[in-house]
Formats: structure tokens, sequence, C-alpha cells
């Protein structure tokens, strides 16, 4: 019993990363329909970024960290606004092509500039700090990484539920043509949230880097990873992203707790199995 | 009579198709006028080409006397120009308040805000929170003035309200234009029914496969006149 | 004054061919022949080649068909491939199948299993479709992955052909793709051609008029879906036949979606030539220039991005536009037979259209 509750656990600790991995492609696809299938290697990217701030720069992490954030709000905006604006239309395949030769690219010049070796953040002794509760270890960085999760979740909600700048985003995406007669216009609203996402982004390269080493090539797999969580989840909520996330990271456990190799297996194949039996996710937003 | 708005040789293309063959158009300080015209006759992409939805290729067009060719759409409503949409194309996942919210987005001042709309339209103040493509046909066309309503514009645009509504619904949304344009708002009224276009305008132009084919006084334009102008002259 | 139309309907036929089709045709019937002689005049490395380049071919023709005329990008076809590759192994190292008659039987088994893939994966459209098929070709590789059985992560060999002498082999393996990509151009050629292939063109512009009109589009759907597995199947068997050794990694790569990717970026999608010239076009580059590893990847991704942002019919696309070349007419094109009678005709027709605007103006 106390193995069930420890998978659990861990899977729910883990299950909130790919929550927050998740958030930022929810963000994305809902407001401008945009696949980006180079949503895991622009993880990947913010997170070497990182090692260059503390590594070559110097700065302190939590300086660092700041600074990343502001850097990944400036970069997802321009990226947005140069390049994928462009391919921002009905049809995914201009999208998925753009994005796949950023994606070849990102990993190619980080391989070039860094090196394909795995790294990770040092946090000194943080990474490895834990509490026990009812037997079972609750490593302090997971425990961070769930409250920032649910943080997160709940401003991202707020942000689209109480704001100007939500309804903007929620017009946006229903028509928009006719947000333009408000005063808004769809190109910068894209940019806007690409460079909300890139933040959201940031901060899970920030949590996903102290807890693993992280090499060039990880990018496709945390896409799927992310992907899996939204839809779980359900499309069209945080909330739903944040649950799917936490699903996904139970089944990985699970299968980890059976055989090593068959942890993200059994993470896909429970995917799999809510794409058929629960299509619309587990907590969808009702239209 | 100030001239507000003025179109000269407005001309416009959908691809290769042309809709609009320079048209001339004024619209006074004030003054309410009316578009008729069958379908497709080019009054909708005259409305839209106004609000910098489809970009004219050739002609200006005038704003209180400077140009508005080639600006952005979404910048037109800054000036103080409201269009509402054909269709009304309300926000689906917005609630009724948070579509009249949106529309006060470009934070022009003026008299128009929430309780002044639902004071306009109290049917609105009940059902503020439900989401807007949850109301009738009628309720959701005030929805769509309100939300034009809200940006506090100096000229209204209004393209086809009464399309898919019930003759009782309509009567009582053109009741209501009055006490919109009271205070020295401008409004171009595109209209299928040519008696109620009469009715709510001082001047009026008939459009024909995307020319102007008639122009006049409201009151004093012949029926006569208007059907050769509606349907084109007979040979 | 009225307005009437002042062209009658001049005399005009319907033509399918044109001359750069003829002289494509010929081309390809002359390279055919070449490529068969092979054997007796070229070294093992161009043999090898050869095979390489068609499956190469076939797989970007079977994305091609997915995503062009099914209006399906998918990201996991790899899935097929390695299933081709992998169950041609296991039919000829475990069943005693030759392995030359595998190959298409894998593919039969490749589409037999696309059945119940395409339930799960249609249930995703647009740009989730082409990640859940990704997804889906995880779960393939990871399958294989952990089966010791076939050699798990690092994979294992084809042993069934050690008896046979190698030039036997490379000649008939050679032979074999020959056929397939003969096949496999022939089939689209015809497919495209027939009502089917308009129903798909159809289907793929405008679903929902295309449904009107009586196309069944899950049918269509599910149809070209299960057509690119076999194809892709079919590539896969023969890569894998050519290689001899066969990893989990190697087949189901996404690589092989984002080679397909690229073919489309250069040869533009849903004309038939497109993927032959891309195919080419990536054969070569790749032989020449992937010894400069990370640039050479670094180049092509950047070129993708460029190439999509300003040409979205993709190079060839925007080349054969340009010049109205069609190499492989799939469509049907208009002439008109009487062009001067027309052209007097229409100037009077200009004359009309002045009169009648200056009669409105009199109103």
């Amino acid at each position: 019993m106390n193995t069930l509750l420890n998978i659990v656990v861990q899977g729910v600790l883990l299950g909130a990363l790919y929550g927050l991995f998740a958030m930022g492609q929810s963000l994305v696809f809902g407001v401008m329909r945009l696949t980006n299938t180079a949503h895991g290697d622009f993880i990947v990217l913010l997170v070497f970024v990182l090692f260059a701030l503390t590594g070559f720069v110097h700065l302190p992490l939590a300086v660092a960290i700041a600074l990343l954030l502001v850097i990944a709000f400036g970069a997802g905006y321009a990226v947005q606004y140069t390049i994928l604006n462009r391919v921002s239309s009905r049809d995914p395949l201009p999208s998925l092509i753009v994005t796949f030769g950023l994606s070849i690219v990102i990993q190619n010049v980080l391989q070039q500039v860094f090196s394909a070796d795995p790294r990770s953040i040092a946090t000194g002794s943080f990474e490895s700090k834990s509490i026990a509760l009812a037997g079972i270890t609750l490593g302090y960085l997971p425990l961070v990484t769930l409250a920032a999760t649910v943080a997160l979740a709940f401003a991202m909600q707020w942000l689209f539920g109480r704001t100007p700048l939500g309804r903007a985003f929620r017009a946006t995406s229903d028509d928009r043509e006719i947000v333009q007669l408000m005063g808004v216009s769809y190109r910068r609203t894209y940019a806007l949230a690409m460079g909300v996402a890139f933040v959201l982004i940031a901060v899970a390269a920030a949590l996903y880097s102290m807890r693993t080493a992280v090499s060039p090539t990880d990018g496709p797999a945390l896409l799927l990873y992310a992907f899996e969580a939204v839809i779980i989840g359900g499309m069209g909520s945080f909330w739903g992203t944040f649950v799917g996330g936490m699903a996904l990271g139970i089944a990985q456990q699970a299968g980890f707790y059976f055989d090593p190799g068959w942890g993200i297996w059994l993470g896909h194949v429970v995917f799999l199995g809510v794409l058929v039996a629960r299509p619309q996710g587990l907590l969808p937003k009702t239209a | 009579m100030s001239i507000l708005l003025e179109t000269r040789g407005l001309t416009a293309f959908y691809g290769d198709f042309q809709a609009l063959f320079g048209i001339d158009v004024t619209v006074g300080a004030g003054e309410v006028i009316a578009l008729i015209g069958s379908n497709g006759a080019g009054k909708s992409t005259f409305l839209k080409s106004i609000a910098g939805l489809l970009r004219a290729r050739a002609g200006h067009i005038l704003y209180r006397g400077e140009p508005l060719d080639g600006i952005a759409p979404e910048n037109v409503v800054g000036k103080g120009i409201a269009l509402v949409p054909e269709g009304r194309r309300l926000f689906a996942s917005l609630t009724v308040e948070e579509n009249l919210l949106l529309g006060a987005y470009c934070g022009r001042p003026g008299r128009w805000n929430l309780q002044s709309i639902y004071a306009l339209f109290p049917a609105l103040r009940e059902r503020r929170h439900y989401a807007a493509t949850a109301l009738s046909g009628g309720q959701q066309q005030m929805v769509a003035i309100g939300r034009a309503l809200m940006s506090n514009p100096d000229l209204l645009m209004c393209d086809e309200l009464s399309l898919g509504l019930a003759p009782v619904i309509v009567r009582e949304i053109y009741a209501a234009l009055p006490a919109i344009v009271g205070e020295g708002m401008s409004a171009i009224v595109v209209e299928q029914d040519v008696q109620l276009a009469r009715r709510v305008s001082s001047r009026v132009y008939c459009f024909q496969e995307g020319r102007v084919s008639l122009s006049g006084v409201s009151a004093d334009v012949s029926d006569e006149a208007i059907t050769q102008a509606y349907f084109g002259a007979p040979a | 004054m009225s307005m009437h139309l002042t062209r009658s309907a001049a005399a005009f036929e319907v033509r399918r061919a044109t001359r750069a089709s003829r002289v494509t045709v010929a081309c390809l019937l002359i390279v055919a022949v070449a490529v068969a002689s092979a054997p007796w005049w070229a070294g093992r490395d161009a043999l090898h080649d050869f095979v390489q380049l068609a499956s190469y071919l076939v797989f970007a023709m079977m994305w091609n068909l997915l995503a062009g005329y099914g209006g399906m990008v998918s990201i996991g076809q790899q899935a097929f491939f390695g299933i081709g590759g992998y169950a041609m192994l296991i039919l000829a190292n475990y069943c005693g199948v030759s392995p030359f008659i595998a190959v298409p039987l894998a593919a039969s088994i490749a589409v037999v299993i696309a059945v119940p893939v395409s339930l799960v994966a249609f249930r995703l459209e647009g740009g989730y479709f082409a990640i859940g098929t990704w997804v889906i070709a995880e779960v393939f590789r990871l399958t294989v992955a952990n089966m010791s059985v076939l050699g798990g992560g690092s994979g294992t060999s084809l042993t069934a052909l050690q008896d046979v002498p190698r030039a036997l082999r490379e000649s008939l393996t050679l032979w074999l793709a020959l056929a397939i990509v003969a096949a496999a151009i022939g089939l689209l050629y015809v497919f495209l051609r027939s009502k089917a292939g308009l129903a798909l063109t159809a289907m793929r512009d405008n679903a929902v008029a295309a449904s009107s009109q009586g196309v069944d589009v899950k049918r269509a759907r599910l149809i070209v879906y299960l057509v690119s597995a076999c194809g892709a199947a079919l590539a896969g068997g023969l890569y894998f036949l050519g290689n001899l050794r066969i990893s989990p990694d190697a087949a189901f790569s996404v690589n092989w979606t984002a080679f397909g990717i690229f073919i489309v970026m250069i040869g533009g999608l849903g004309t038939l030539e497109g993927p032959i010239v891309g195919a080419l076009i990536f054969f070569i580059l790749n032989k020449f220039l992937s010894d400069y590893g990370t640039w050479y990847l670094i180049g092509l991704g950047a070129l993708a991005i460029v190439v999509t942002m300003f040409f979205p019919q993709g190079l060839w696309g925007f080349v054969s536009r340009r010049f109205g070349l069609q190499l492989f007419p799939v469509g049907r094109h208009v002439v008109l037979a009487d062009i001067e009678a027309s052209q007097r005709r229409s100037t009077g027709g200009g004359a009309d259209v002045l009169d009648a605007s200056a009669a409105t103006r009199r109103a």
C-alpha cells in the first residue's frame, strides 16, 4: 500500500513539472491554434540560456532565473512576431514545418555551442533536500515545482478570466478578424501570448534543469509529454492541463516501478487509452 | 454641416473580383445616412473598407479631412469609427458583459459605458453573465450594437441590423436608434428594408453592382427612382 | 441598356498531357532501363545507393499523398516504416519466407495494423493529429526496443540471406527496389487521375463542400491513410533489406518524417513530381554534405523555415507555377481553339461596359 501511495505521490510531483511544460503549449494552441513542434526545444534552449547565465556570466541563481524570465518573454514575443505570425493560420502544415525547422536548428546550434553532454544546474544541496512524511520522502525541489505549478495555474486562470488582456486573448482566438474592430491587433496579441507562454516555459526550464541533467536533444521527448498532458487533461482549461500532467506523471511512475524500460511507454499507452475512451479529456472546458 | 467622412472613388477587390467601382459617399457630422441595395451590391464591402478590414485598391477615405488610407484595422476604432458587423460576430468564448467590456478596449472616453448600455437595452442586464451566443438573435444584435457603442464612436456603422430577425424585434432595435445617435453621433446604416432605411435616415445612397446608382434626401426620393436604382435601369 | 455576354462559348478542348510531361515520361523510361541494367555496369555502392534512394522516394511519395491529398499531416509515418522493416525481418528470419516476398507481405501486415491505429489517431485533428501520430510511433519504438527477442535497443540482423551469393542478393534487391518505385509511381499516377483522385483533391480543398457533393470523407481519409501506411512499410522493408541490419532507433526515427517534410518543402505539396524532385535533391545533399554534421542540419532547418515562410508551395511548386510546368499531368487544362476571334470580340465587349456605367451615372 505504501508503494502505491509512493507511486502516486512521486507521480504527482513529476506530473507537476509536466503540467508546467504543458501550460505553455495549451496557451499557444488555445489562442492561436499553433502547433509548435519546437515547444520542447524551446524549454531546452531556455535551460541552456540559464546555464550560460550562471556558468559564463556567473550570476547568482536567483538573479539568473529572474533575468531568464525577462529574456524568455522577449524571445517569445520576437519569435512569434517575426516568424510564426506568418504561419499561424488554419492550415497546420506551414506551422509544423517552420517549428520543425526551428527544432532542428535549436538542437544543432546547442550541440555546436555546448556539446552534446547532458548537464544540470547546481543548486548546492537544495536539490537533494527532502522531508519525510508518513514514510514517504518528499523532495524539496519537487514540492517547490508543485507549488509553482499550482500558483501559475491560478495566475493563468485569473489572467484569462478576469483581465482585459485575457479577454483579448479569448476573443482573438474566437474571431481574429472582428477583434480588430475593437482595437486589438491580432499579430501583437499572438506575440504577447507567445511571450507569456515562454515565461511559463522558462519557469519549467529552471525547475527541470535543477532536477535532471539536460542535453540538447531532449526537446522532442518534452514536447510529447506536454502534448499528452494537454490531451489527457482536456483542451481549453489550465486546470485540465494541470490534472493531465498529474495523470501522465502517475502513469509513468507506475511504469517505471515495474521496469525502467516501460515507464515512458506506459505514459504513452495511458494517453492513447484516454484518447480512445474519453477524447475530450478528463476536465474539458464546456464550450 | 461639416463633413465627417468622405470617400472619393473608393475601389475595392476580393482577390481578382472587383466589388467596388469608385464610390463617392459623404457623411456629415450628426447625420444618419442609409445604404440600400440588393445582395452583393457592395454595401458591406464599403463598410469593411472604411473599417480597414479590406484594403482599398484605389480611391481615398477622408475622415475629418485626414486620409484613412492604408491604416491598420486595429487603429480605426481609436479614431472614433465603430462597425457593427454583419451577422453580429459576437465572441463565443465571452459572456455578454465581457463582449461589451472588450468594446471598451480602446479606452475612448464618452457617455457610453456598461451602465448606459444596460439602460438602453435592459434585457442585457439580466443576461450579462450568459455566454453571448446563448442569447436570442435580437438580444445578440443588442450586444453587438452595445459592443460598438462602448468605444464611444463619433461614427457608428451598422451592417444589416435586421438580418435574420423577426420584424417586431427589428422595430424594437431601430426604435433605440435615435437614443443612440441623439447627441451628435453620425451613423451609416446598411439596410435591405428600403422603407425602414428611409425612415431612419436623412439621406440615402443606393448601391448597385459596386456602384452608387442613386443618392438623395430620404424623404424626397421617389419609390420609382429607388426601384430603378436598386435593380439597375431597364434596357 | 443591358449588359450581356459578348463571347459565345468558343470552341475548346480539355487536354491532359503537356509537352513537358511527355518528355518526362520518356526520360523516366530510359532511366528505368538504365537502372535495371545496373548490376552489370555499376559498383556496389551505386547499387546500395539506389536502393536507399528508392526507399526515400517511396516514403516521400506516401507522405506527400497523406499530407497533400489526404490533408492529414503526420509526424508518425515512421511507425509503418519501422513495422515494414521489422515484419519483413521476422518473416524472413523466423518464418522462413524469402525476404523479397517478405517485403510486400510486411506491407500488408502494416495495413492491417494501420486500421486500429487510424481509429485512435483520427480522434485528433490538424496539428494535434500530427503529434498524436508521433506518440503512436514512439509506442511502437519503445515496444520493440523492450523486446529482447528482436534484439532490444541495439537491434538485430537479417540472417535469412546469409547463404545467398552477394552479387545475386544485391541484384535482386535492386530489381525489387525498381519494381516498388515503378509500382508506386504508376499506381499513384493512375489513382490521382481517377475519380477517386479527384474526390481527394476536392476533399483536401474543402471537406464540407466535398461531402455535400457525395464524397465520403471519412472513408476517403481512411483509404488514403491505409495506402500511405502500405507504401511506408514497403519503403521500410526495402530499406532494411538493403541494409541487412535493423534497430528501433533507425526504424522508428522521427528523422524519416523530417525528411518527408523536407521533401515537401522543396517539392511542394500535392504534385506527383514534387516528392521525386525533392527526394533526389535531398539524397544528393545528404551524400555530400552530411559530413558537416550539425552545420548541415542547421542549414537544412533554416532553409525549411525560410522556404515555408516565403514559398508556401515549396520551391518546385513555385517554379512549376511560374513556368507552367507540370511533369505528371494529373490535372486538366483548357485550351481555347479560337484565340484570335475571342480577342476581337472582347474589345467590342469593353465598349459595352463603358456605356453601361455612363448610363448609371445619369440617375
